[in-house]
C-alpha cells in the first residue's frame, strides 16, 4: 500500500514536472524571443520593419489603395491628403501605392542579389580558404582586383554591358557583392579549418567534400547569415542608387530610387512629397536592416563583437 | 622592412594584370546591337565596320590586348568619342573637381567625426554615446542622393539657395568657389563620417580594455593623460585604415553627388560616358579610379609596416 501510494505519488510528481519542464521549454522559447527584444530593441524594432516591407510587398494589390501606374490627370501634383496619403506625382499617379509597389522591386532586387551574392561567396571561400595553395592565391587576386573598383562605379560599369532592367541590376549587385563576401566567408573558413573536430573528421576517413559540407558549412553560418543580412541593406541602397541614376530598374516600374530622378525632379519644388516618401521608404528600410544585422552579429557572432565593424 | 616592401609591391603585379584584362574585356563584352547603336544613333562611325576599326576590335585579340597595355603604360588613353579630345586631357581637366571634393569631405570628417567617435568611447553608454550611435546608423541608412535631393528642394523653398548652374573656378571667385563646395562635400562626407565614428569609437573601446590603460589608471594618473597619453596613441594607428578606407567610398559618392550638384568632376564624366556609350572613356575612367585605390591600398599597407613591427615581421 504505502509503495503503491508512494509509487503513485511520483508519478504524479513526474508528471508534474514534465509538464513543469514543457511549460518552462515553451516559455524559454517565448522568452528567448522577448530577452531579445529587451536585450537588442533597436534590433528586434529592425526585425519588425524588415517583416512590414515583405507583408507590403508580398500583399501590395490588397493594400495599395490604387494601381501603380494609374494615372488621374485631374488631380496631378496633389499634397497628401486623406484620398492620397502621400499625395499625387506629376501624372497624378497615387504615391502610397508606389511606394508599396516599390517595396516588390526592393525585395525582388535585394533578395535575389543576396542569394546570388551569397551563395557564390560562400562556395568561392569554402574552396579558396579549405584547398589553399595555388588556387586561393589566383582567387585572392582576382578579389583585389575587383575590390579595387570604387562600388558604384563598378556596378555602373557592369550595368553598361549588362544593360537595365530588373533580373540585371539582380545579377550585378550579386557579382559585385561577391568578391568582398567571398573573403569574409574564406576567412571564416580558414578560422574553422584548424579546429579539432576538423582534424578528426579527416582522420576517420571523411573525403574533402564530405568535410566541407558537413563540418565546415554548418559552423560557418553565422558570418553567412550577418553577410547576408547587411547584404540585403546594402544591396537595396545600390538598387535605389543605381535606379536614380538611370542604370537599375527603368520606369514605369516603381522603384524607389526611380521616383527620385528623371521627369519627376523637375516637379520637387512644388510637390516635395514625391521626393520625400521614397527616400524615407529607403532610409527606414535600411535602417531597421542595418540594425537587425547588428543585433544578429551580436547574437550569432560574438567573436565580431568590439571588431572594427561594432557600433 | 625591405622584405616587406618588395612582397607588397610584388602582390601589386597580379592585381594589375587582373585589372587590366578586366577593363579590356569591358568593350569585348558589349553585346554586338550596343555596338550597332553606337554608331547609328551616336553617330561615332559611318559604318560598323568603322565603328569597330575605332574600338580597335578588328585585330586578333591578343594583338588588342598588347597595343592596348602599351598605349596605357605610355599614358595615351586613346580618344574620347564624344568630344574628340584625348582622355587624357579631359580627365586632366576635370581630376581637380573630383579631388578637391574628396578632399574637402575628408578633411571635414576627419576634424569632426575623429573627435566625435573618442568622445563616444569615452562617454561609453552615456546619452551622447547614444545620440552619436544613432546618427552613425541614420548617416549609414539614408542614401546621399535623397538626402542632396531633400537640401536642393528645401534650401529653394526656405532659403532661396540652389546650386549654382555654372561652375566657379577658384581663380574667378575664391568665395563662390569654396560656398559652392561646401554643400556638396559635407552631403559626400556625411555618409563617411558615419563609418569613422564608427571605426574609430570601436578602435577607442577596444584600446581602453587593454591592460596598460588600467596600469596606467592604476598608477593614479589623471583620466585625461590616460585618455590623451597613453589611449588616443595607440588608437591613432587605424587612423590610416579609416584613410585607406575613405577613398573608394569617396569615389563612389563623388559619382552621385557630381550628378545631382552639376559639379564638372570624373564622376559625372562617368555617367555621361555610359549614357551617350563613350565607352573608351569609361574604361579609362575605370582604370584611372582602381589605380588610385590600387595606390591607396599600398601606401596604407607600407605605412602600417612603418608604424607596426608586429604586421612588418608578421606578413613578410
Amino acid at each position: 500500500m504505502a509503495t503503491r501510494e508512494s509509487g503513485r505519488e511520483t508519478g504524479v510528481a513526474e508528471r508534474r514536472a514534465a509538464s513543469l519542464a514543457s511549460l518552462r521549454a515553451r516559455r524559454s522559447r517565448v522568452s528567448v524571443l522577448l530577452g531579445l527584444a529587451r536585450q537588442k530593441p533597436l534590433g528586434a524594432f529592425g526585425l519588425m520593419i524588415l517583416v512590414v516591407m515583405l507583408l507590403g510587398a508580398t500583399f501590395a494589390p490588397l493594400l495599395a489603395p490604387y494601381g501603380y501606374n494609374e494615372t488621374d490627370l485631374l488631380n496631378r501634383l496633389r499634397g497628401p491628403s486623406l484620398s492620397h496619403w502621400f499625395g499625387t506625382d506629376g501624372s497624378g499617379r497615387d504615391m502610397l501605392s508606389r511606394v508599396i509597389y516599390g517595396a516588390r522591386v526592393s525585395v525582388y532586387v535585394g533578395f535575389g542579389a543576396v542569394a546570388i551574392g551569397t551563395v557564390c561567396a560562400t562556395l568561392l571561400g569554402m574552396v579558396s580558404g579549405y584547398f589553399g595553395g595555388v588556387f586561393d592565391i589566383m582567387i585572392q587576386r582576382v578579389v583585389d582586383a575587383i575590390m579595387a573598383f570604387p562600388t558604384l562605379l563598378l556596378l555602373i560599369t557592369i550595368m553598361s554591358v549588362l544593360g537595365p532592367g530588373q533580373l540585371n541590376v539582380t545579377i550585378g549587385l550579386g557579382i559585385a557583392s561577391m568578391a568582398g563576401n567571398s573573403r569574409v566567408m574564406r576567412s571564416a573558413v580558414l578560422a574553422t579549418k584548424e579546429a579539432p573536430y576538423i582534424e578528426a573528421a579527416r582522420c576517420i576517413g571523411c573525403r574533402d567534400t564530405r568535410v566541407l559540407a558537413r563540418h565546415i558549412l554548418p559552423n560557418i553560418t553565422a558570418p553567412m547569415i550577418i553577410l547576408a543580412t547587411l547584404g540585403l541593406a546594402f544591396a537595396i541602397l545600390a538598387e535605389a542608387s543605381l535606379s536614380f541614376l538611370g542604370f537599375g530598374v527603368p520606369p514605369p516600374a516603381p522603384s524607389w530610387g526611380g521616383m527620385l530622378s528623371g521627369v519627376g525632379r523637375s516637379y520637387f519644388l512644388v510637390a516635395p512629397w514625391i521626393a520625400i516618401f521614397p527616400g524615407l521608404a529607403i532610409s527606414l528600410v535600411v535602417f531597421g536592416i542595418n540594425m537587425f544585422g547588428d543585433a544578429l552579429r551580436d547574437v550569432l557572432d560574438p567573436r565580431l563583437r568590439g571588431g572594427t565593424h561594432n557600433l | 622592412m625591405t622584405k616587406y616592401v618588395v612582397s607588397r609591391l610584388l602582390l601589386i603585379i597580379p592585381t594589375l594584370g587582373l585589372l587590366s584584362v578586366g577593363l579590356f574585356a569591358i568593350i569585348r563584352l558589349l553585346p554586338g546591337d550596343v555596338v550597332d547603336i553606337m554608331y547609328e544613333e551616336n553617330g561615332y562611325a559611318a559604318t560598323k565596320a568603322e565603328m569597330r576599326e575605332i574600338l580597335g576590335l578588328n585585330d586578333p585579340i591578343a594583338v588588342q590586348y598588347v597595343h592596348w597595355v602599351g598605349d596605357v603604360a605610355t599614358g595615351d588613353f586613346g580618344t574620347s568619342l564624344l568630344t574628340k579630345r584625348t582622355i587624357g586631357s579631359e580627365i586632366k581637366q576635370r581630376m581637380p573637381v573630383t579631388l578637391e571634393l574628396g578632399l574637402s569631405s575628408f578633411v571635414l570628417a576627419m576634424l569632426i567625426a575623429f573627435p566625435i567617435g573618442v568622445l563616444s568611447a569615452i562617454k561609453q553608454d552615456s546619452l551622447i554615446d547614444y545620440a552619436v550611435r544613432s546618427y552613425a546608423v541614420g548617416g549609414l541608412s539614408i542614401p546621399n542622393f535623397w538626402l542632396a535631393t531633400l537640401i536642393i528642394i528645401f534650401g529653394a523653398k526656405w532659403f532661396g539657395w540652389s546650386p549654382p548652374v555654372e561652375f566657379i573656378t577658384l581663380r574667378d571667385d575664391p568665395v563662390g568657389h569654396v560656398k559652392q563646395l561646401i554643400v556638396p562635400a559635407l552631403v559626400l562626407g556625411g555618409f563617411g563620417w558615419s563609418s569613422v565614428i564608427r571605426m574609430t569609437r570601436a578602435m577607442m573601446l577596444e584600446v581602453l580594455r587593454e591592460d596598460y590603460i588600467r596600469t596606467a589608471r592604476a598608477k593614479g594618473l589623471a583620466n585625461s593623460t590616460v585618455i590623451l597619453r597613453h589611449a588616443l596613441r595607440n588608437a591613432i594607428i587605424p587612423v590610416i585604415t579609416i584613410i585607406g578606407n575613405f577613398l573608394p567610398g569617396v569615389l563612389s559618392g563623388a559619382v552621385i553627388i557630381e550628378v545631382i550638384f552639376g559639379l564638372p568632376g570624373i564622376g559625372r564624366y562617368a555617367v555621361e560616358a555610359i549614357r551617350t556609350r563613350d565607352y573608351p572613356m569609361l574604361q579609362a575612367i575605370n582604370l584611372f579610379f582602381a589605380l588610385q585605390v590600387v595606390g591607396m591600398n599600398l601606401i596604407v599597407d607600407l605605412a602600417y609596416g612603418a608604424i607596426d613591427p608586429r604586421i612588418r615581421y608578421g606578413n613578410a
